[in-house]
């Protein structure tokens, strides 16, 4: 929507933080953008959070660092912030706010898009159910990716989240297909180096001139990150839903992300929820969640996996708790298996896919995937008890068919979860692990498998 | 006479305008040159405080603010099974129709069908004398629902005249007039009602009867009655959604409201793919034909979603005066409580534990205490009822927080969700010890009359082994299972048993995802015999191994799966095949 002869020139009331507070203003818009230019002609750029009686206030998305009172002035753009998007997005590189880092110029636009998109219909989602291979068996084994899903990676610092992102950027496909695919890689806040490790890998893979990077590095202001994920995902979306490409979008890491906002709702003075991010955090996140998915009559779709470290490593921090409660599952990385040096350190336990059950099976997979997926993470489980167990009354202490357990343990972290950062296994040998594994079991511990598929699958000794 | 104000501060969804001493609480308002829809929830002087169901981006003081008189409401008559509504009653079909794969703004548009002809079948007569809530006739809504043209509850009632005849007639067409007093009233399909006002009804009942889920860990352990109330909080991934889905499939209502609140779209796309091609197990028919579906998903607007859970307990509520069971299934109240949390931030109110406001109990109190099966008002009798059921979204799984606390005040069967469990992949998660439920003594003789009469008996006996499991695993954590004696070990196996054959259930298995009462029963039954044999076959000097080695245990584990409702005569197989693996491991040790 745009303001009819929105642009005017006001005077700034009062800076604190990341806010401004612009006086005398007339006919500003909630959520329209702003342009702040200082003294010596430098221009920043921000948005309207409040206005009325006069005031408005806004965010600055570069920083309030070096603003003065006298001299600068805000003036009401009379649109909201908008993306411009064509195909010759695809291979380019942009700054956390949507502009070229490239050094090229700006692409010419197809059309502009609001960046905060609109919610989908949900009459209109089609439901994902398209498997996605990753070629990383505990992935496709055990916690599903189906396109059109938004499936989170939950990581510590210092833990190997990026490379398994980049992995699975590399290797993912649907079997059988030849589709238009994309990337669109944002950085939030993370290192030079590791923003540099992700563009360097998709180089060397070839992927680079079908992908698009917003890069907002820890350098860069921290306010741009509200943005840096709705410029990305607005690319996406319209690569997907215009183009009709399937976009894999990666997002590192949202606890950044979080903590900008948390800084915003600080310096609005507002009542804070838990840990002093604000009430409104889940709302807020699922407006970037939630835009991914199909829709019907639409050829595309948006997958999104999102990084996020926690804090402490612990997963009831409200980043990573609200948004599990968003996503459509979890990919948690496990600090012990981290420090054990195995790869993907995934904690398959607390790992979930919640649209796995649709993608998997006969016609996708294979008719015994998801009771055999069923079985092992039952078995790995129960090996974990034993191993607990162990710890206490010693090995002699255990009966035989804990010995039995201990050994599944053993097999699924060195044979199935490990594997090399270029391996790429396909659903078969990744199944055939999984059958390798409940092997190691007599028949008769086996209760979530048909008769028909120990018959057929059943390893024997 | 409507109030005309105009907006002078606007922030996210909350809007301040001035010129706005006609207003009254809770009225609904047109917000803006595009038309947004909104409720007053603050009046100072002439200035309104109101909340705004769609998307403020763009909003501009200046522009103007109309009220419509009426407080929010939703429109009561034939159409309303099948559909997808949003927060306010708007049915998400037409809004992509207007706005196409993504939800547009300021679209205006009928709940139902105003146009589409039903069948009227009239009950009165012309002279006939009715009152507020007479059926007046009644129209087939779905080949599951008939759906009865009631009197509006606030109506003063008269004596009927301009009756028409059974025939087709769409919702605008004049029924019949009624007289009183000199003044006359037009009675059509369907009438309003105020969201937040309850709708009346005679008298209540107690809660006696189970709703059969299907669900073996709810109906056998912790059951919920026909009218009552039950929550569900858990942490994320511990399939909160699954069993909630379950409920709205399974349970033996006649309708459903299912309310996704603040939660993912994905998921009221797979209860719009996967209903219509479900067949309810009693019916036969879609079950599509008896579910009504509010959505605000998590990136709707905010203030939508606090509505959202009105709009459907008062549609709950209207199928109930029809003399329908409905459940309600709200998915999640926490969303619900957050937005109430939000808006109360917004109003600079004083906050209460976590920065949620003060009267969240009240609110949350007021919503449960609109369930129950009661008789409604009018005549004829008609005897129906709302259960509630509510999610909850701990957050960090602490069911110390002040949502879940609260919820436990007001509501009467508990099912605590456990992440554990949920890691080790026993679904439906619910932690045995930590939940309960109020209703347990008051169905008990329905199970009784309809089932078996050692019904109770047999539930306590196999409810008795899972607590006594729950110590002795303290012990084994310490020193290992070997240090129990048999009869001990025994309890640990028959409580995996449990676990296993009878608690945990598969919902995506075609045969195990829904439990007739019958087979309930039997599976219980053959738990607990099992148990009864084992201890005794101990006594006559078996060992655990022997006991352990039995081939039944492993059918028995299965038999959830592999047997199903019309097969029940398998399952008395099963005892005797018990009996006789008992008897012979006892004969062994004779014979040695």
């Amino acid at each position: 929507m745009t303001a009819k002869g929105g642009v005017q020139y006001s005077k700034i009331a009062e800076i604190k933080g990341p806010l401004v507070v612009v006086d005398d203003v007339e006919n500003a818009a909630f959520d329209e953008l702003v342009e702040i230019e200082t003294k010596e002609g430098e221009r920043r750029l921000g948005k309207v959070l409040e206005v009325g009686n006069g005031k408005a206030i806004v965010q600055v998305f570069e920083g309030t660092t070096g603003l003065s009172i006298s001299g600068t002035s805000a003036k009401f753009v009379g649109k909201l912030m908008e993306m411009p998007v064509s195909k010759e997005v695809l291979g380019r590189v942009f700054d956390g706010l949507g502009r070229p880092k490239d050094g090229l110029p700006d692409p010419i636009a197809d059309k502009f898009i609001d960046i905060n998109g609109e919610p989908m219909n949900p009459e209109q989602r089609e439901y994902p159910k398209d498997f996605i291979q990753t070629g990383v068996s505990v992935i496709d084994g055990m916690i599903t990716l189906v396109r059109g899903q938004k499936l989170p990676i939950f990581s510590g610092s210092g833990m190997s989240h990026n490379i398994l992102a980049a992995q699975i950027a590399r290797q993912a496909n649907v079997v059988g297909t030849k589709d238009d695919f994309a990337v669109v890689f944002a950085a939030i806040g993370v290192q030079y180096s590791e923003a540099e490790y992700f563009r360097r890998s998709l180089e060397e893979s070839g992927a680079l001139k079908r992908s698009v990077l917003f890069l907002n590095t820890a350098d860069d202001p921290a306010i741009e990150r509200i943005i840096t994920p709705r410029v990305a995902l607005t690319v996406a979306e319209y690569l997907a839903f215009d183009l009709g490409m399937h976009v894999l979008v990666i997002l590192t890491d949202m606890t950044n992300y979080a903590e900008a906002l948390r800084e915003i709702s600080a310096a609005r003075e507002e009542v804070p929820g838990r840990k002093g991010y604000p009430g409104y955090l889940y709302t807020d996140l699922s407006t970037i969640y939630e835009r991914a998915g199909k829709l019907n009559g639409r050829k595309g779709s948006v997958t999104q996996v999102p990084i996020l470290s926690m804090p402490s490593d612990d997963i009831t921090h409200p980043i990573p708790d609200l948004t599990g409660y968003i996503t459509e599952g979890q990919v948690v990385l496990g600090r012990d298996l981290f420090r054990q040096g195995v790869y993907p350190p995934i904690n398959i336990l607390m790992s979930l896919s919640r649209l796995m059950k649709d993608g998997i099976g006969a016609g996708s997979t294979r008719e015994d995937h998801s009771e055999i997926s069923n079985q092992v993470y039952d078995a790995y489980s129960r090996a974990q008890e034993v191993r607990a167990l162990a710890g206490i009354v010693g090995k002699a202490g255990l009966t035989d068919i804990d010995l039995k357990y201990m050994d599944v343990g053993d097999v699924f972290e060195k044979e199935f979860l490990t594997q090399a950062t270029d391996e790429n296994r396909t659903i078969e040998e990744t199944l055939t692990i999984l059958w390798k594994i409940v092997s190691k079991l007599p028949k008769n511990e086996i209760t979530k498998i048909k008769d028909k598929y120990v018959d057929q699958y059943y390893q024997e000794n | 006479m409507a109030a005309k104000g105009r907006i002078v501060w606007v922030s996210g969804p909350a809007v301040k305008a001035d010129g706005m001493s006609d207003a009254k609480m809770y009225e609904t308002v047109v917000v803006g040159n595009s038309k947004l829809v909104g409720e007053v929830i603050r009046l100072t002087g002439d200035v309104a405080f109101i909340q705004v169901y769609e998307s403020t981006s763009g909003l501009k003081p200046g522009e103007p603010v109309v009220g419509t008189g009426n407080p929010l409401s939703v429109l009561l008559g034939p159409g309303i099974i099948g559909q997808i509504y949003d927060g306010i009653q708007r049915p998400l079909k037409e809004l992509s129709k207007a706005s196409g794969s993504f939800i547009g703004r300021g679209i205006t548009t009928t709940p139902v069908d105003m146009i589409k002809k039903y069948h009227f079948v009239p009950t009165v007569s012309n002279g006939d004398n009715v009152a507020a809530g007479n059926v007046i006739g009644t129209v087939q809504e779905t080949d599951l629902i008939v759906h009865s043209i009631m009197v509006p509850p606030d109506h003063p009632g008269g004596k009927i005249s301009n009756m028409v005849s059974e025939g087709d007639y769409n919702l605008e067409t004049v029924l019949a007039t009624t007289e009183k007093d000199g003044e006359k009233i037009s009675l059509k399909m369907y009438h309003r009602w105020p969201v937040r006002k309850p709708r009346p009804y005679q008298n209540r009942y107690d809660p006696t009867v189970p709703l059969l889920t299907g669900q073996r860990v709810i109906d056998t352990f912790f059951p919920i009655a026909k009218g009552g109330t039950g929550s569900i909080p858990g942490a994320f991934g511990t399939g909160k959604t699954v069993t909630l889905h379950q409920i709205a499939k399974w349970a033996d209502s006649q309708v459903v409201v299912y309310i996704g609140c603040g939660e993912r779209g994905n998921e009221m796309t797979e209860v719009l793919v996967e209903f219509p091609h479900l067949k309810d197990p009693r019916s036969g028919k879609p079950l599509m034909d008896r579910t009504v579906l509010v959505a605000n998903t998590s990136n709707m607007p905010v203030a939508a979603r606090e509505a959202s859970i009105y709009t459907g307990v008062t549609i709950a509520e209207y199928y109930r005066d029809m003399g329908y069971d409905v459940v309600l299934v709200a998915d999640s109240t926490s969303r619900w409580a957050e937005s109430l949390r939000e808006m109360s931030g917004r109003l600079e109110e004083m906050p209460a534990e976590e920065g949620y406001p003060s009267y969240l109990a009240s609110r949350l109190a007021e919503f449960y205490e609109r369930a129950g099966r009661v008789r409604a008002i009018g005549s004829p009798d008609r005897d129906g009822s709302v259960t509630l059921v509510g999610a909850v979204s701990p957050s960090g799984g602490d069911f110390t927080e002040p949502v879940t606390t609260h919820t436990m005040r007001f509501i009467k069967t508990f099912w605590a969700l456990d992440a554990k469990l949920a890691y080790s992949r026993h679904y439906p998660s619910i932690n045995w010890m930590n939940s309960y439920s109020g209703y347990l003594g008051d169905i008990a003789k329905w199970w009784g009359e309809n089932i078996n009469s050692d019904w109770l008996s047999l539930r306590s006996e196999a409810y008795g082994v899972l607590q006594r499991e729950d110590t002795l695993k303290e012990i084994v954590r310490l020193l290992g299972p070997e240090a129990l004696p048999d009869e001990e070990k025994l309890i640990l196996e028959v409580a995996r048993m449990i676990k296993i054959g009878l608690l945990q259930q598969n919902s995506f298995d075609d045969v195990d995802t829904y439990c007739s009462p019958q087979k309930q029963y039997k599976l219980l039954k053959l738990l607990v015999e099992f148990y009864r044999r084992g201890q005794q076959a101990l006594k006559e000097g078996a060992s655990l191994a022997d006991i352990r080695a039995m081939s039944i245990v492993t059918t028995l584990l299965k038999a959830r799966m592999d047997i199903k409702d019309t097969e029940m005569s398998k399952l008395d197989q099963l005892d005797i095949d018990m009996k006789e693996q008992f008897k012979s491991i006892i004969g062994v040790k004779v014979t040695n």
